[in-house]
């Protein structure tokens, strides 16, 4: 059977198709300052954030939209008191629950409330296999025990578990004992996902673009484990398309699959568009999900494949990875309307590689991820 | 694909289900991650999944309300419940 969360659907030519995955990013707040976190590098106040009833509107809406899963994420989604409540709202709507989570701020009478409101998977994100290594990422003093013992209570609970390790030039050489602790913890699926360098990554890419060498270690790692586990173990591995030669399908084709809602409502292709300038970004506070995912001018931008520019508006890929990332597009070239720079067939792929040839020499520094002190 | 006893009993495992999607007029299989899109044969044989019913029950069942030959069906059904016992979205009760 075909992932029909992934799979490339052409939209229609009059109505969109309509999302399928919801990320609910809760709130900004974390524990955490993990230096290439997916939040943007203006993070958004407990004050702004969506209510407790907002929230709930916004899955009545996702429901009926047709979404079938919602990704409860954040910043860490567990730092929201009302979550249990929001998990309970979902399994009724219907939609699968998911909650993405440090884990750091779990404990057994959070789970239970989790369990018995029905979530109906946990992903929790390692930084590191030590207490050291995840330190030096997340910044926060015994995380990685915290997380040991979260993922076994999710596994005691019987709740399907997926570890999820972002791996960079400073661990990823450990990809082999990060498989070796998700089968002691008893987790079934495994993500290993190379950081993606949009916000806080493309500020510490310097410090954790791998080499070509460590990359290609990894694959050979990822197979090795594949080759070890068989059907025991899901694996996810997402490459660093840096190396690649094209560009990746982002988010399945921007307004195509995806729909991610900020802390304070605002409604997104994917988590970095908030980067694409002379746009507004409508809310759930002011318009309807689905007046926005079908009429909003940020979702039908860049939706199927009328915007491209050359050379992706003759290239037999448009349909297949869709001019890959927007994002990517604005933070490397300056236009987001350009070609993905990863791609080889794009005037920019020097950007690229000027990346590459730093990430054979690294950088020692990051910037840590925190609320930055308001103008 | 490995020979499976028709005595075996599948069940949707925790964090599994399948899910009629109203919008899209469709079933799909829901499932940490991912959600699969069943088509009218396998949304057939997922519906007789229920954790107690053994694959012998499901095959004859559905060799009756479809009238077509028993191999054929089981055929189906067996390649089925083997790919989504791989996949994690089933396991065995027995």
């Amino acid at each position: 059977m075909e992932d029909v969360t992934t799979a490339n659907v052409p939209p229609a030519l009059s109505t969109p198709a309509p999302p399928m995955s919801l990320l609910a990013e809760l709130t900004h707040r974390c524990p955490l300052q993990c230096p290439y976190c997916s939040n943007p590098l203006g993070l958004e106040p407990k004050a702004g954030e969506l209510s407790t009833d907002e929230w709930r509107r916004v899955l009545d809406e996702a429901a009926a939209l047709g979404v079938l899963q919602v990704h409860f994420s954040g910043g860490e989604p567990m730092a929201r008191k009302d979550l249990p409540d929001l998990v309970r709202h979902a399994v009724r709507k219907g939609l699968y629950t998911n909650l993405i989570t440090s884990g750091v701020l779990m404990d057994q009478t959070a789970l239970d409330q989790l369990a018995a409101a029905g979530l109906d998977h946990v992903q929790l994100s390692f930084q590191d296999v030590d207490e050291a290594g995840a330190g030096r990422i997340g910044g926060m003093n015994g995380a990685q025990a915290k997380k040991i013992e979260a993922a076994r209570l999710v596994v005691a609970e019987g709740m399907p578990l997926t570890l999820n390790f972002v791996v960079h030039r400073l661990n990823v050489a450990r990809i082999p004992q990060m498989f070796t602790l998700a089968e002691e913890l008893g987790a079934r699926r495994v993500e290993i996902a190379h950081t993606q360098y949009y916000g806080w990554g493309l500020k510490n890419r310097s410090a954790l673009l791998p080499t070509r060498a460590q990359l290609e270690q990894s694959e050979r790692d990822v197979a090795a484990a594949r080759e070890r586990f068989g059907t025991r173990m899901a694996i996810d591995f997402v490459t660093p398309d840096y190396y690649a030669d094209e560009p990746k399908p982002c988010m399945g084709g921007w307004g195509q699959r995806f729909v991610n809602i900020t802390p304070s409502g605002r409604v997104l292709p994917c988590h970095a568009a908030e980067t694409i300038p002379g746009v507004e970004f409508p809310s759930v506070r002011k318009a309807s999900l689905s007046g926005i995912w079908n009429e909003s001018d940020i979702f039908a931008m860049f939706r199927g494949t009328d915007w491209m520019p050359e050379p992706c508006r003759s290239c037999d890929r448009k349909e297949i990875d869709w001019g890959g990332c927007r994002c990517q597009a604005l933070a490397l070239t300056g236009r987001a309307d350009a070609a993905d720079p990863v791609c080889r067939r794009s005037e920019d792929r020097a950007t690229v590689d000027v990346a590459l040839a730093e990430a054979s020499v690294g950088a020692e520094d990051f910037v840590y991820r925190r609320y930055m002190r308001q103008p | 694909m490995d020979d499976i006893s028709e005595d075996r009993v599948p069940a949707f495992a925790r964090g599994t289900r399948l899910q009629r999607d109203r919008v899209r007029e469709q079933w799909v299989v829901q499932a940490p991650e991912r959600a699969f899109l069943a088509d009218p044969v396998a949304a057939e044989i997922l519906q007789q999944v229920d954790g107690e019913t053994p694959l012998r029950t499901i095959i004859d069942g559905l060799t009756a309300a479809f009238e077509a030959p028993r191999e054929v069906i089981a055929r189906d059904v067996l390649a089925l419940v083997s790919d989504l016992a791989d996949r994690q979205v089933l396991i065995w009760k027995t």
